[in-house]
């Protein structure tokens, strides 16, 4: 039986037809009691159950998903991961996942093809460029990897970019970072599943939360589409749906759910070896290991949980896309898709205690919460844990809502989400 | 593409219309309004799945209005001028 990756592994099983492979994780009942439940099997559900286990020794834990794991945002985002943001403690929260991201393969035993191939965010003017300057100095005292680039240096790395005299969006240099690049979404969705199962973490899937067992004004557990599963420590993760089960908890959070779209292109051949970002196109593209062009934009306009994106977003996407590589016209687009993601005013996620005692929250990662899913499972598994936030999951509580503490990365950073 | 239906315009495009927020979220008014009660109005969203009762403008004709929708279907339910709100 063949139970960890490694060269001599596959070589094993390559000699025996494959025919060893254990399952990577087991999928068992749900037991009428937990340590501790985490609502939602997305990466940051995953990775808390794996990070209670490991860091905590706690790991009599169920994991429940009404869908399949990383069938969420988790697996349909565009995997871009970086730690580029402003104020200090969102470097704190993406500087720690961003570290974790580059030894995770090794933790996990999995390999989440991390590829740090680097990011250009594009400036299209000499204001852009002054704020492209003040981001950088930023990054650089808070201690993250980041360079003012030169228009020489964005056509070093993007060189099909449209730097023809009449394009629509010249370009006057750029913000880069070269620890950043993409993960595979999935593997880091089954990595984490795979090593949190063999800690001992229950991964239940096809398993709804339909409601909390609220008992003393606290919760107590939780009733499922297969039966109720007590515990006094329950974290939620569950991304778009944060507010569909908050009433059911009977409290409102700071969030509006919004489709966000991306779409892929039939696989060409290597043209693009960075992620490329575009604020004044409203477009961001890479190119995938298989070949396909990653195109992602802005949140669509209206509020929705349809899953599927609309089409007058799509067509803005395109136009910018074209935009700036006008080479890519000839491609045909294979897949257009939408997840629903939870949006933030102050486009920074929510990490705490919930307005019910013993449920924790992990939400708001709008946009952009790919990146970060090794620091909310460390967050979250830690506040499970402890019962209390560390440094740097404090800032992130709920209560920056009343005491007007807000971390505004929308402003800051210029991420829209 | 979406029509949306402006009380006053009749259905337009989807795109000339700005969501505003819940239908409903009163401004505390008083000098003693607890901070958790502001916090509640700018913040706090009921965002629900399903039927949703928002305040959206017509940024053409600048009005603002009461339109019912399902968040998954995007079916309009209904759209009233906000002034026949309070009468309906
Ligand atoms: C198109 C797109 C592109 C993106 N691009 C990037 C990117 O490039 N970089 C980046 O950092 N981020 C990106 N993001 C954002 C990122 O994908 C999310 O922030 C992140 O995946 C959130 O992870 P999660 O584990 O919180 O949520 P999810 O992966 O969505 O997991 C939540 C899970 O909860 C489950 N659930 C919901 N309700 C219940 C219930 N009642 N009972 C049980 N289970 C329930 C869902 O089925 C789901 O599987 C993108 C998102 C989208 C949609
Ligand atoms: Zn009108």
């Amino acid at each position: 039986m063949t139970r960890r990756y490694s060269a001599l592994s596959l070589f094993k099983e390559g000699l025996a037809g494959q025919t060893g492979w254990k399952q990577a994780w087991r999928s068992p009942e749900p037991k009428p009691s937990y340590d501790a439940i985490i609502i939602g099997g997305g990466g940051h559900g995953l990775a808390t159950a794996y990070y209670l286990a490991k860091n905590h020794n706690i790991s009599r834990v169920a994991v429940v998903e009404k869908g399949w794991i990383g069938g969420g945002n988790t697996g349909r985002n565009t995997t871009v991961v970086r730690s580029n943001y402003y104020y200090p403690e969102s470097v704190e929260l993406y500087g720690l996942a961003h570290r974790l991201y580059e030894g995770l393969a090794k933790d996990l035993n999995y390999n989440v093809m991390l590829s740090q191939r680097g990011m250009v965010n594009l400036c299209h003017s000499t204001a852009e460029m002054e704020i492209g300057a003040r981001t950088v100095n930023a990054m650089q005292i808070n201690g993250i990897d980041a360079e003012l680039f030169s228009p020489e240096d964005v056509r070093r790395v993007a060189p099909i970019y449209n730097f023809s005299p009449d394009a629509r969006f010249p370009v006057f240099g750029g913000i880069w970072q070269g620890r950043a690049g993409t993960a595979r979404h999935d593997a880091v969705a089954w990595g984490y599943a795979r090593a949190a199962s063999r800690l001992g973490v229950d991964i239940i899937q096809n398993c709804e939360i339909t409601d909390f067992i609220i008992e003393g004004g606290r919760c107590r557990g939780v009733q499922t589409s297969r039966g109720a599963i007590r515990s006094e420590r329950i974290g939620m993760a569950v991304a778009g749906h944060s507010s569909v089960l908050a009433a059911k908890a009977g409290f409102r959070l700071p969030i509006n759910s919004y489709a966000l779209q991306a779409c892929v292109s039939e696989p060409v051949k290597p043209i693009l070896d960075t992620v490329v970002l575009s604020p004044g196109c409203g477009v961001y593209v890479s190119q995938s290991d298989k070949g396909e062009i990653v195109i992602g934009g802005g949140l669509d306009r209206i509020p929705s949980y349809a899953q599927r994106g609309n089409l007058p977003t799509l067509e803005t996407v395109i136009a910018g896309l074209l935009e700036m590589f006008p080479i890519f016209g000839q491609l045909k687009l294979m897949r257009q898709w939408a997840g629903i993601v939870d949006v933030v005013p102050d486009s920074s996620p929510i990490i705490g205690e919930s307005p019910l005692p013993n449920l924790f929250l992990n939400c708001g990662w709008g946009t952009g919460g790919f990146k970060a899913i090794p620091a909310g499972g460390t967050l979250l598994a830690n506040l499970l844990a402890t019962g209390k936030h560390n440094d740097i999951s404090r800032p992130f509580d709920l209560d920056r809502f009343a005491t007007g503490r807000l971390i505004d990365e929308a402003a800051g950073s210029g991420i829209a989400h | 593409m979406q029509l949306f239906p402006c009380p006053f315009c009749g259905p337009r495009d989807e795109t000339e219309f700005h969501y505003g927020g819940d239908a409903g979220n009163a401004r505390p008014e008083g000098a003693d309004v607890p901070i958790e009660r502001w916090a509640g109005y700018l913040y706090l969203r009921s965002n629900p799945k399903g039927t949703a009762r928002e305040i959206w403008v017509h940024m053409n004709c600048g009005e603002f209005f009461v339109m019912e929708r399902d968040t998954v279907t995007h079916k309009v339910l209904s759209s009233t001028a906000l002034g026949g709100e309070h009468a309906a």
